[in-house]
């Protein structure tokens, strides 16, 4: 019964850490089982003195996937100790949903037409659009926007907050640029200028209108070369 | 089989109904058989453009609802031998009366017995605009150099696009004045055509005969002098399959008088 009670007691392994505590959790028993194992262990082994600060807690659950209920549960287990902090909760594991996303977040889609007054072109990750975007036209997306043409209508980049992504044209001369959540109109006079081969990014808050090449000082992870040249 | 070209343009007012009576009346010129067909149902104004207004005993509701016969409606041009008909619109229904399916059967009817049946499509991108590009194969979209207008073609053409049994549309800038081009207070063709990236069919001149003559009931494009008409001739040979070159607009007047009011700077 011992024997069998400690085999069982080895699905949680608390590591203590310089910057808190790992719970690596095995992957292989019943959620049930590991739930209950937890409880026991972080109720037995710490003792802290009143008004300490909390515990970072880096969960690891393997190649086990946790279900949004599953995680609720586990968090619940283990903030009710009042102790503890979750810094994060890692798994080996992505579902073949989450999978797609970040593929296609992390794709270029090109696309060749002209987008007229009307039209919507949204995409998941950055897009690369050969041909103009006219007055009245709109193009989104979840990362950046390139576009080999004129750009006249409305562009919004990191549609679900990348503040990093940009706006790049052969010609910019947009009614509106988004970046995440930060709009700019364009100025009154700035129709009359040529914008030949320049980008728009975000710098302390503010949408920026500079020369293509200040995005490699800018935004140097657009760079996904590897290696010298 | 014939051909069924609608002629669109998103904004009022640009010359949608001028340009079909005036291509229509071209094709048949040049012996075509051709039937035009005014789907701007409640403000038909095809048949006073082509002076075929009192004519009139059924109209396109009256088909489409069976009471009567698709010949029974179609108001023969006497002016050409058999070549041109018009089949009008309703005055009292409203653009619901119809759908693009009616439409559609219709316009396959009108197909088997004509060369082109040239569309007048409203103004406006519902009911209308639907029904009248149901039936169409080709698209002619008139615009005249103004932000507006370009701005709604670009619009329209977009939906066009979208259309699966429309082939990729043309363009005809209307109402062009080469002296505003000239001094740059109005679009100019490169503008219009980089802008919207389509086909040009052809430019028409404003020209103060055009009103005259649609106020008259009879197209322009029965004038052979007129420069507006030479342009609507030129786009129905080019419709045709001619090479046709366009004109450059910065055609001079002719004539001793004319060379005397431009020596003295007067337009003519």
């Amino acid at each position: 019964m011992t024997a069998m009670s400690n085999k069982l007691l080895q699905n949680v392994i608390i590591k203590g850490t310089k910057e808190g505590l790992t719970l690596h959790l095995d992957d292989s028993c019943s959620f049930q089982m590991l739930m209950q194992e937890l409880d026991t262990k972080l109720s037995a082994n710490i003792r802290t003195p009143e008004n300490s600060p909390s515990i970072k807690v880096r969960v690891h659950t393997g190649n086990r996937y946790l279900i949004d209920k599953q995680e609720t549960e586990l968090k619940e287990v283990i903030l009710k100790k009042k102790i503890f902090d979750i810094e994060e909760i890692k798994s080996n594991v992505i579902t073949l949903e989450e999978a797609k996303r970040m593929k296609e977040e992390s794709e270029i889609t090109s696309l060749c037409a002209i987008i007229r007054s009307g039209q919507i072109i949204e995409v998941p990750g950055d897009l690369l659009l050969i041909g103009d975007v006219n007055p009245g036209g709109e193009v989104s997306a979840g990362g950046s926007i390139f576009v080999l043409g004129t750009l006249k209508g409305i562009a919004h980049a990191g549609r679900h907050g990348k503040l990093e992504s940009v706006v790049a044209a052969s010609v910019l001369k947009p009614a509106m640029i988004k970046i995440g959540g930060i709009m700019n109109r364009a100025p009154e006079d700035f129709m009359q200028e040529a914008h030949e081969m320049e980008c728009a990014f975000v710098e302390d808050g503010q949408i920026i209108i500079d020369r293509l090449q200040v995005l490699k000082q800018k935004r140097p992870h657009l760079n996904k070369f590897e290696g010298g040249f | 089989m014939g051909e069924a070209i609608v002629i669109t343009s998103g904004k009022g007012g640009v010359g949608k109904t001028t340009t079909s009576a005036n291509l229509g009346t071209s094709l048949a010129i040049l012996g075509k058989k051709v039937c035009l067909v005014d789907t701007d149902i409640g403000l038909r104004n095809l048949d006073v453009v082509m002076g075929l207004e009192n004519r009139i005993i059924y109209d396109l509701v009256d088909v489409v609802e069976g009471r009567c016969k698709l010949h029974q409606a179609l108001v023969k041009d006497k002016r050409f031998d058999d070549l041109l008909y018009l089949l009008p619109a309703a005055q009292t229904s409203d653009k619901n009366a119809v759908t693009p399916d009616q439409m559609k059967q219709l316009i396959n009817g009108l197909k088997q017995d004509y060369d082109y049946i040239i569309i007048d499509c409203p103004a406006g991108i519902e009911q209308g605009y639907k029904n009248a590009v149901a039936g169409a194969d080709k698209a002619i979209v008139v615009t005249t150099p103004e932000v507006s207008a370009v701005r709604d073609a670009d619009r329209i053409i977009g939906l066009l696009e979208k259309e699966e049994n429309v082939e990729a549309p043309k363009l005809v800038i209307n109402r062009i004045r080469s002296h505003m081009v000239k001094s740059g207070e109005m679009l100019d063709i490169d503008d219009i055509t980089s802008h919207l990236s389509i086909d040009l069919i052809g430019i028409v001149a404003d020209d103060d005969q055009v009103i005259r003559a649609s106020n008259q009931g009879e197209p322009i494009a029965l004038d052979p002098n007129n420069r507006a008409s030479v342009a609507y001739r030129n786009i129905a040979r080019r419709i045709l399959g001619e090479t046709v070159p366009l004109k450059p607009l910065d055609e001079e007047p002719k004539g001793f008088v004319a060379k005397i009011k431009k020596f003295f700077g007067v337009r003519a």
